[in-house]
């Protein structure tokens, strides 16, 4: 890279150590990876460590300190993208390309790996193209782009449909039904004032779709009477975007279609608390959306809804994007702050919260998409009429990301209090055996559950919803879960950093077939350390997948386990497995035992 | 100043001034409450979760966690020394500890808090990872196999010696500390062995050259009395200034 393309970059980031992740990500871009001498060059100009520099490089599973290819594949791995068969398409794209997973080609030209869920799931499987989306993924489109790829084709000139993305709202109500004229809430809003408006937040009961349903006005509150360090008396609005949660992808609906809404709610929420600063923290693998969005806040501004006066007001406030570069833990609202600064994304300890110490130390509010969507509704039409739908201590409507084994996959708003089977039933699921709410981190419903409700009272929920039906697996599903978390982990405590990986080692065991009674026993202990002793929910939530299949499935578990006691984890045949490959042999004499598999 | 309020440590009475954690209070008091990453000079960092305690139910870690008058904290019961063992046998296993040819055997704290609470095996497979030396500095070398990622040196380096030569770079499991310079070679950063983060690992990952076994293994730190013999009582710190 030319040192000119370097200077341009930092020049538009001001040169600034909270801009780390920008810069790094947009000399990616331009560079293919983040080498040495450029990781140097940006520490001399923002004034950060180099160490600091390659901390934050280091952290991000999309920033890459070595070169992997000119065109990097990267398969989405979600159990929903397992289900659809996205391992043997992987498989059958590195043999196109003569690649092993993971490794780089001899020429340097191509690399093929696994990622955590890219929130395709009800159009998998998906990969990224250099960090491109490319749903509907077949064996067609692996021969087509393996084509492409040894052709050297650039990723601008493959067919465009492969990165249509759909919406597949399959059911709309408060959110997804409401068309609002930009503006019209805000001008609501501004009538009312900030006070006026917590009030009819309060009056609503809106709580946060993040999952934890924490009270919106409670938060605002919170963060429009804490005392701000900065001489400017310095607010911030953020937009949880990081929408990382494998089965999740409503925000990527909501941004897709309703922008305008999102973003007068984060005005909105400016107006309440009192800030004049906002930023969408938005995920990585949403690259594609960011140009849209730009445009979307370019519109805003030249209409006067952004900007140093709103609306003719004396109201100020703009909105930036930040995106994301690969790390679920981001979702924790303190990890998110620290990315935003431009810092490895490991969760503070609180308290002191955000709402008190947030960005930059300042009063921070950090709000999900879906809540700040809702808030808009509410400025526009009252707090009681928004109170009006849902439950009682859940009010209003929920986004449900559907997807796995049923026949319309999707999205689907519900006003809260609807049950997982009219759900089911809704999205032509039959012969369900489970369905995974919420995510990995949530919580997994045998049939006998399916009576109970989406609420914040019975079966909380970020918004996913996936569904396995009878032919399905759950020790695989939760061996899933387990890898990701262990890939996900920041690292900062004890338990979740060594926990979950050694999670994902027992469970490798067990469907090795070298799995004991007391490996079960062990998961059982290491949930409850986990869920003790972690640092953030994240750790505190990891074993539940393996912890609520073992109780609800556990004849999974059990028709793998052939010892009644201890067996070691040392496996003698697959110590052997690296002659194998190098001697090319795969014969039953290359084999200590041939009764590995269940 | 008026009378110190008071929680409950194990069932004893433990004075609290507001503002401090219950780790602060406790070694205030003269009790040991086991812990790796915190140390006095130090802000808190909460990272090994070897100091948890159950607050009033709560699990929380005593190095973070504020100590409010009339709480019950459990410290060394067994439940919460269970928690710590096998969070002992997690450090032990991520990495390469092989005491009896460690330098810092019978100075080293993870070691000391194993034997204090009696962990006997390590439990857990090892990880047996793969983790260079780097000998490059002439009177410091760096064994990343024993790194527990307390941050103590970064810390030390940050707020003491004002340098920031470590970090912590990667993600969980592959989490490890580096070195700030372009090579990532201590000798090529401005790190001097009269810096405190030279001697601030609780493990042998910074180890000072030509003094190795100076003191024979028997007659170190740890060797005459356990780890938790260390905590006295001190006299609680003038008002205003930083514990």
């Amino acid at each position: 890279m030319s040192s000119a393309t370097l200077e341009s970059i930092l020049d538009r980031h001001a040169r600034q150590g909270v801009r780390l992740m920008q810069i790094l990500r947009e000399t990616q871009e331009a560079l293919g990876w983040l080498p040495p001498e450029a990781l140097g060059e940006i520490a001399r100009a923002t004034g950060l460590t180099r160490a600091a520099v390659e901390s934050t490089a280091n952290f991000y599973s999309f920033f890459h300190t070595r070169p992997l290819g000119h065109y990097r594949v990267l398969w989405s791995d979600n159990i929903t993208d397992r289900m659809l068969g996205n391992q043997a398409l992987m498989q059958a794209l590195c043999k196109a390309l003569w690649l092993q997973p993971g490794r780089v080609s001899e020429d340097g030209l191509v690399s093929v790996d696994t990622t955590s869920c890219t929130g395709m799931c009800d159009q998998g499987p998906a990969v990224l193209v250099n960090y491109r989306t490319v749903t509907n993924m077949n064996l067609d489109r692996v021969q087509a782009m393996a084509a492409l790829i040894r052709a050297r084709v650039p990723v601008a000139e493959w067919p465009e449909e492969w990165f249509q993305i759909a919406d597949n709202i399959r059911r709309a109500g408060l959110l997804l039904d409401c068309p609002l004229a930009p503006g019209a809430a805000l001008a609501a809003g501004l009538a009312r004032g900030g006070a006026g408006l917590l009030d009819e937040i309060r009056t609503a009961g809106l709580r946060g779709r993040g999952g934890a349903g924490f009270s919106t006005a409670q938060k605002w509150q919170s963060c429009r009477d804490a005392r701000s360090p900065a001489a400017d008396g310095a607010r911030y609005v953020v937009c949880n975007a990081d929408e990382g949660e494998p089965g999740t992808f409503k925000d990527r609906v909501l941004l897709t279609r309703c922008p305008d809404l999102v973003f007068e709610g984060m005005t909105l929420a400016g107006l309440a608390v009192g800030a004049r600063r906002g930023f969408l923290y938005l995920r990585g693998e949403y690259r594609y959306l960011l140009d849209a969005l730009e445009a979307v806040l370019a519109r805003r501004r030249a209409a006067g809804l952004l900007g140093a006066s709103i609306a003719g007001s004396n109201f100020a406030f703009d909105i930036e994007i930040h995106l994301g570069a690969g790390a679920y833990v981001c979702g924790e609202e303190s990890a998110l702050i620290e990315s935003l600064e431009g810092k490895p994304g490991k969760p503070r300890i609180r308290p002191p919260f955000p709402v008190t110490s947030g960005y930059l130390n300042c009063p921070t509010t950090v709000n999900n998409v879906e809540t700040l969507a809702s808030a808009c509704l509410i400025a526009a039409h009252g707090g009681a009429w928004f109170a009006r739908s849902g439950t009682k201590v859940s009010t209003g409507s929920k986004i449900l990301s559907v997807s796995g084994d049923c026949a319309h996959p999707g999205i689907y708003e519900y006003p809260f209090g609807v049950s997982v089977q009219q759900v089911l039933e809704d999205c032509g699921a039959q012969r369900t055996l489970a369905v995974q709410v919420s995510g990995p981190s949530g919580v997994l419903l045998a049939p006998d559950e399916f009576e109970r409700r989406i609420a914040f009272e019975d079966v909380p929920s970020a918004g996913a919803f996936m569904v396995f039906d009878e032919t399905r697996d759950m020790f695989e599903v939760a061996r899933n879960f387990a890898h990701f978390f262990a890939h996900e982990s920041c690292g900062f405590c004890t338990p979740c950093r060594v926990g979950t990986a050694i999670n994902a080692r027992f469970m490798d065991k067990i469907a090795a077939g070298h799995g004991s009674r007391d490996d079960l026993e062990q998961i059982f202990r290491m949930h409850r350390l986990m869920q003790a002793t972690s640092h953030c929910g994240l750790g505190q939530t990891a074993a539940n997948p393996i912890f609520d299949t073992l109780r609800k499935f556990r004849p999974s578990y059990d028709r793998r386990i052939e010892s009644l006691h201890f067996e070691p984890a040392f496996d003698l045949d697959a110590a052997l497995s690296r002659a194998r490959r190098m001697t090319g042999r795969d014969d039953p004499a290359a084999h200590l035992t041939n009764e590995h598999q269940p | 100043m008026s009378e110190p309020s008071h929680f409950k440590l194990d069932g004893e009475d433990i004075p609290c001034r507001p503002g401090q954690t219950v780790m602060q209070a406790a070694q205030a008091a003269g009790r040991y409450i086991p812990h790796l990453c915190w140390h006095p000079d130090f802000a808190p960092h909460g990272s090994c979760k070897i100091c948890v305690v159950k607050a009033d139910g709560r699990t929380v870690a005593a190095c973070t966690f504020e100590a409010r008058p009339g709480m019950q904290v459990e410290n060394r019961t067994p439940e919460m020394d269970d928690h710590r063992r096998r969070l002992l046998n997690m450090l032990f296993v991520e990495g390469n500890h092989f005491c009896p040819s460690c330098e810092k055997s019978g100075n080293c704290t993870l070691q000391a808090t194993a034997y204090e609470l009696g962990m006997a095996n390590f439990h857990f497979d090892h990880f047996f990872p793969d983790r260079p030396v780097d000998a490059s500095h002439p009177d410091v070398m760096l064994d990343f196999n024993r790194c527990i990622q307390c941050e103590l040196c970064v810390r030390a380096s940050r707020d003491v010696d004002g340098k920031q030569i470590f970090a912590l770079a990667g993600r969980g499991i592959r989490s490890h500390l580096i070195v700030n310079s372009a090579s990532g070679r201590l000798a090529d950063s401005n790190f001097a062995v009269s810096d405190r983060a030279a001697s601030v690992c609780p493990v042998g990952v910074i180890l000072k050259k030509r003094v190795g076994f100076a003191i024979p293994i028997g007659s170190r730190r740890y060797d005459a009395a356990p780890i938790s013999a260390e905590a006295q009582p001190s006299p609680p710190p003038a008002q205003g200034e930083r514990p």
